[in-house]
């Protein structure tokens, strides 16, 4: 069925779709719409399942997490001070292995007070033990949940997975989206049925004391399980697009990289944009291209040393800071870059935190000045974009 | 000649419990577990009871368990409630087992919120008065008048001046169907009331004395005694809350506080005269529970 909705919807239907069978979750602009729709299914009968209307965030992750270990499929959503309330929980839950999917809207954290598009919230989790996924548009939101889940359940991964979408961009901006038949979804999402789960007669302890000695075995087998999920994301999204005839790329969506001379790394909506950008560049014969960052973790490291064997220079887009460091997603594609021979010139873009718009404009003039940047030989590390009191050249 | 035995025979916990010598906790979970059965599963937040029942891969009970973080029992208790009922599974006693701190600070938002959305559970709360399991902190639970390792004796401040929070009353306002309050030196009672608890639907709630040797400053055979003491002193009354109903269920024989007080170090340090005070808010809380008994709330 082909429908106009808004990222929220979309979450709601990706989650409706994926039968999930306990939804906790608390309100939070901009992921309401979220919420609201899952207790309308759930209060119509359309989605069966257990709606529960918890006091926090903290606790609707702590929720998920006991009703998971019970084996229930379950589901949240939240955003910027939900999710990082829920910090704790959420290395409790990858450290349980337990493949919990939750959409996380994107927005920036306060002070001062902001509701709008960021990703300081996402990257201050990347290392929970959390699949990330950042998403362009609001198909991307339905079908990464299903596919999330299906990567997460396998044997080989059992870890939880954050699909992330733009507040407001794609939060509450409707846009077509063909919403799949249940009857194909579920031939594509088997019922969730782990090897383990509480239960009467069998007296185990679900996360029990460790000691030293038994300790970093369990560290090491969710860092093997996120290894995993790097092929597993592929395997299971070329499944889904033989069923579904789509796909969003991988963990790394190239866009007319195949023979870029520079290339444009950011994730989210904005690489939507960036796509028209790129294509108006292509036109007057300038060889660049967009390198979607679709999954931060785990991390395209092959994909993005790969990529910078090719190319001369790489502008990094975050929409979020790392004080003291820079750009989270600059300092990981920036490592990755220079683990291979070739050293393209870098730069790091800070642009759109607490949802500034991020103009066509401002992306070319970010594809022009990582050009010039090359020519010079010498790369200026971090420059903020389009700043009150900084050159005026970004207005 | 057999002794007679009052309490049910079957044991729900193994040998091998890390608790220290003379540990009030044990026996609240012996005995819990005597009146629950063994179609239950107990969430287990940070406390000392997310430790004592072993390290990996042991268990000393006969039951599973779910250890979860620090504030989140109530939101646990409420995940497999809802998880068993969506799959079926029926006939589950699903349990909540939080230390004092766990519960009436940092856990008290969850519990509120499992508690006002009527979690089917019982939420049991074993009550050492401190944070026992980090080495002797106040908690909201902490009585007036004791030493803890943050409300050392000195000349400034001294001991705890804030009286315990009245988790039985903060349960009342909640409206659940039912709370009691139980003591390991009368199992009998416990037992009676865990049964009553699992029969009852809705949310449940248990708080339980818990004599801690090491945090109390007392002799670890003191336990019982000092646990009897709290009843019979008035400091720690036995009474259950039915549907609103305030019912006491052991009076107790109305002994000076300071029987109860001079057991344990961590009450030396007071004067009579603050002893004397706790004996007047003593007396002003146990009045008000008769009055609530004949009231009937």
């Amino acid at each position: 069925m082909r429908s106009v909705m808004t990222g929220n919807y979309a979450s709601a239907y990706g989650a409706k779709l994926a039968r999930a069978e306990v939804i906790a979750a608390y309100p939070i602009t901009p992921q309401t719409a979220i919420v609201e729709k899952l207790a309308e299914f759930v209060q119509t009968g359309e989605l069966r399942a257990k709606f529960i209307p918890v006091e926090s965030e903290h606790s609707a992750m702590a929720a998920c997490i006991a009703a998971e270990t019970a084996g229930a499929r379950t589901y949240t959503a939240t955003s910027s001070h939900g999710l990082t309330l829920m910090h704790e929980v959420l290395m409790w839950a990858s450290g349980a292995r337990l493949p919990i999917v939750m959409t996380n809207v994107s927005r920036a954290m306060a002070p001062p007070w902001s509701v709008w598009a960021d990703h300081m919230d996402s990257i201050a989790q990347r290392d929970t033990g959390w699949l990330q996924f950042f998403c362009q548009s609001n198909q991307e939101v339905l079908d990464t949940i299903i596919i999330a889940y299906k990567v997460c359940e396998s044997r080989g991964v059992m870890l939880p997975a954050m699909v992330i979408e733009d507040a407001f961009i794609l939060s509450h901006t409707s846009e077509p989206v063909d919403v799949p038949d249940q009857e194909l979804v579920d031939s594509f999402l088997p019922a969730y049925s782990p090897e383990l789960k509480i239960e009467v007669g069998k007296p185990m302890g679900f996360g029990s004391l460790v000691k030293p000695d038994q300790y970093m075995e369990f560290r090491y087998k969710a860092a093997l399980a996120m290894n995993e999920a790097h092929d597993r994301i592929l395997r299971v999204e070329k499944e889904f697009s033989n069923i579904f005839g789509r796909d969003h790329g991988g963990l790394l969506e190239l866009y007319k990289c195949s023979d870029a001379d520079f290339v444009l790394v950011a994730a989210g909506s904005v690489a939507a944009t960036a796509k028209d950008v790129v294509d108006a560049f292509r036109a007057k014969g300038s060889k660049v291209g967009l390198a979607r960052l679709r999954a931060f973790r785990p991390f395209p490291h092959d994909e993005i040393r790969a990529l910078a064997s090719k190319v001369e220079g790489i502008a990094v887009l975050d929409r979020s800071y790392t004080f003291g460091a820079g750009g989270a997603m600059f300092t990981e594609v920036e490592a990755s870059a220079y683990s291979g021979q070739k050293k393209p010139v870098m730069k790091n873009y800070i642009a759109g935190l607490g949802g500034r718009d991020i103009t066509p404009k401002i992306l070319g003039l970010i594809l022009e000045d990582i050009q010039v940047a090359a020519r010079r030989g010498a790369a200026n590390d971090i420059e903020w974009v389009d700043v009150a009191g900084l050159p005026r050249r970004w207005r | 000649m057999m002794p007679k035995i009052t309490i049910p025979e079957e044991e729900f916990t193994y040998p091998g419990s890390t608790g220290c010598p003379g540990c009030g906790a044990n026996l609240v979970m012996r005995y819990l577990l005597k009146g629950l059965g063994d179609r239950t599963m107990v969430s287990i937040p940070a406390c000392c009871w997310a430790v004592m029942p072993g390290y990996w891969p042991s268990n000393c009970l006969k039951v599973p368990l779910l250890y979860t973080a620090f504030e989140a029992t109530g939101a646990a208790i409420s995940g497999l409630r809802a998880a068993l009922d969506i799959k079926g599974v029926e006939g589950v006693t699903v349990v909540g087992f939080a230390g004092d701190g766990g519960t009436v600070d940092i856990g008290l938002q969850a519990l509120s919120g499992a508690a006002e959305r009527r979690t089917d559970a019982i939420y049991v709360m074993y009550d050492n008065e401190a944070y026992m399991n980090t080495g002797i902190q106040r908690s909201g639970s902490t009585p007036w008048g004791a030493w803890t390792t943050t409300t050392p004796i000195g000349t400034n401040h001294g001991f705890k001046h804030e009286p315990k929070k009245d988790i039985m009353a903060i349960m009342q306002a909640h409206r659940i169907p039912y709370a009691a309050t139980v003591s390991i030196a009368h199992p009998e009672d416990f037992i009676k009331k865990a049964e009553r608890a699992r029969a009852t639907k809705g949310f449940r709630f248990i708080h339980a004395l818990s004599p801690c040797p090491p945090g109390w400053r007392m002799n670890p055979r003191s336990t019982i005694e000092v646990a009897r003491l709290a009843v019979d002193t008035h400091m720690f009354p036995l009474y259950e809350i039915e549907n609103g109903r305030v019912r006491i269920t052991k009076k107790g024989k109305g002994l000076p506080v300071s029987e109860y007080l001079k057991l344990q170090g961590r009450f030396a340090h007071l004067t009579e005269q603050e002893v004397a005070a706790i004996q007047m808010a003593v007396d002003e809380s146990w009045k008000m529970l008769l009055a609530k008994e004949s009231s009937g709330t």
